[in-house]
């Protein structure tokens, strides 16, 4: 690997190299926390079908962070402020509070579209801002405060604490919302406190993905871990797990590589997706064989 | 206005690619496919900076890279429809793929001397540059923009019937999933064309826009087909005009604007009480995303 840091065969020596920069370790800490949080919100939008409204929330991230710099105050006021108020817009518009169906793509789109002239325009307006851009949209995880951090974890821990609360009847809602109305659940009011949720989620993943990243983490794990099992607690397990590793993993290849975080995280999130398709599709296959065929070839080989 | 040939070039371009993406739009929003045209248009963005980061044409890298996603999105899913969280997870990886190219592009930039430039390419292609067309540029923006349109207009009658009731259009001969790949492949053009004027970021404001306010305004299919295209022409003159009026705002940005402008317009003229006469009576019925936007809950 072409790089100054160098990579030896000793992956502990690696680690230790890594690790005596204050730097890397914030990175670890926020990275880390984030994975926790984006895992488990998105674990719901996953099943919830709301990748689509996800997405834009996400991308109202970017004009926050441009408006919060060409205004001078800290960028995550800009993330919160955009990500939390993008995800009421759409709740409130769209009549079924699930932003993510098919009425609703159009009303989600332009939310999106507009929010992003935003960011656009402020860019524009601060004209020395245009190299910051790639880092508010791809991500980058140095400059991690201590501050920064202890932020991510308040948030992370209130979003917690409010999805393990609604939990169980966000889950009824989300599978069958027919009859969970009829059972007396809120869905309405559940899909909207949701979607605010899921706004202060994409904020914190912002910070560290980049705007137009935060589906590595916020989809792809949650895709991953739905594909391997149909057990809720279990997939929710695996899928924490899996963002946990895609971004450990994702930092130490951006620190030992030129290239960046987000470009890493996206494609090991990516390679584990594709895995877990063609073990589903192998799984499968050999479920087929042993329903139809398995009792044939034993006959035939003999053996038990 | 007119005397600067920029303005008129822009002009010439921007309504050739506003038509596309009005008709284009028009479908996707009544198949719910938007989120696959939002995927498309951030393919294109990797599909440019592949091109940039390997010198090859920006168009080409544009062009090959929409319209093969669109095929492999209509490939994964059922019937040519992707599951969103297929599309969620692929376009999220070719985004990544887009940072590695641009990386790629921007250390061979420096390693050759010439400065950064990473900024502002990233910013052309991400936000468009309508104003940069070039006479050339433009008058092949408005060719392939008529030819999308009279593509769509060839297949409009069968596409609806397919998108509005697929199982019966499938029984009556109707070839469904060839339509819905010639029509995925009719987005990627389109993309790819409008990338080079809006922007990667902003054209889905060109695609979902007009498509959602003539939804809104009409339940007459070919009625709102026509609508589309031209509540996106009209917005793409008027924030051009803005753009030429107001110099410091970015003409991607007043498009855009223009565009959210007059949705939310026509969705607060509906709710005050206009209801178009024609729903109780047309195939509106059928369509699960018009029955959803009913405010009447005559649903389930």
């Amino acid at each position: 690997m072409p790089t100054d840091s160098g990579l030896s065969w000793n992956p502990l020596a690696d680690i230790q190299q890594m690790w005596q920069l204050d730097s890397m370790v914030n990175a670890y800490r926020a990275g880390t926390i984030v994975a926790v949080l984006a895992a488990a919100v998105g674990w719901f939008m996953v099943l919830r079908r709301q990748t689509f409204a996800g997405h834009t929330v996400a991308l109202a991230g970017f004009p926050g962070a441009a408006a919060a710099v060409y205004l001078g105050v800290s960028a995550s006021w800009g993330y919160f402020g955009f990500c939390v108020g993008a995800g009421a817009v759409i709740a409130a518009l769209a009549r079924n509070g699930k932003g993510g169906m098919a009425g609703e793509s159009a009303l989600t789109g332009i939310v999106q579209s507009f929010t992003l002239a935003c960011g656009m325009l402020f860019v524009a307006l601060y004209k020395g801002f245009l190299n910051g851009i790639n880092s508010l949209l791809f991500g980058s995880f140095l400059g991690v405060t201590p501050g920064d951090i202890a932020v991510l974890a308040a948030v992370a821990v209130a979003v917690l604490a409010v999805m393990a609360a609604i939990g169980r009847p966000l889950l009824f809602s989300s599978v069958d919302p027919a009859v969970a109305d009829a059972r007396g659940v809120p869905s309405r009011a559940l899909g909207v406190l949701f979607l605010v949720l899921l706004g202060a989620t994409t904020a914190e993943v912002s910070q560290i993905t980049g705007s137009l990243l935060v589906f590595a983490l916020l989809v792809m794990p949650a895709a991953t871990a739905q594909r391997l099992t149909a057990r809720p607690a279990v997939s929710l397990v695996l899928s924490v797990l899996f963002a946990l590793s895609v971004t450990w993993f994702g930092l130490g290849a951006a620190y030992f590589s030129p290239y960046p975080i987000g470009f890493w995280i996206t494609t090991f999130a990516f390679g584990c997706y594709l895995l877990a398709n063609v073990y589903g599709f192998v799984a499968r296959f050999v479920v087929r064989w042993r329903g139809t065929g398995r009792r044939h070839v034993v006959e035939v080989l003999g053996v038990s | 206005m007119f005397n600067h040939p920029f303005m008129v070039y822009a002009l010439l371009g921007g309504t050739g690619i506003a038509a596309a993406c009005g008709a284009v739009g028009f479908f996707l929003v009544l198949r719910a496919q938007v989120f696959t045209g939002d995927a498309l248009s951030h393919v294109a963005f990797t599909g440019a900076l592949a091109a940039l980061a390997f010198g090859v044409d920006l168009r080409a890298g544009l062009f090959a890279a929409t319209i093969a996603v669109a095929l492999v999105l209509g490939a994964l899913g059922r019937r040519g429809r992707a599951d969103d969280v297929v599309i969620g997870n692929v376009f999220a990886w070719i985004l990544g793929l887009g940072v590695f190219f641009l990386t790629m592009y921007t250390t061979n930039r420096s390693g050759a001397g010439s400065g950064s430039g990473s900024g502002s390419a990233t910013i052309n292609v991400l936000f468009g540059s309508i104003l940069g067309l070039s006479s050339g540029q433009a008058q092949t923006a408005l060719w392939i923009g008529v030819g999308v349109v009279v593509a769509m207009l060839v297949i409009a009658r069968p596409l609806l019937f397919a998108t509005l009731d697929e199982a019966v259009a499938a029984a009556r001969g109707v070839p469904v999933r060839v339509l819905a790949f010639g029509f995925l492949a009719f987005v990627g053009a389109a993309t790819a064309e409008a990338t080079q004027a809006v922007g990667a970021l902003l054209l889905l404001g060109l695609v979902a826009a007009p498509a959602g306010t003539a939804l809104v305004l009409t339940d007459r299919p070919f009625r709102g087909l026509g609508l589309a295209i031209v509540v996106a022409v009209g917005e793409m003159w008027t924030g051009l005009a803005l753009a030429y009026f107001v110099p410091r705002m970015p003409p991607s940005f007043s498009i855009t604007a223009v565009a959210t402008i007059v949705y939310a317009g026509a969705l607060l003229w509906r709710s005050v009480g206009y209801r178009p006469v024609a729903r109780s009576r047309t195939t509106s019925a059928a369509d699960p995303s018009l029955a959803a936007r009913n405010p009447v809950p005559a649903h389930r």
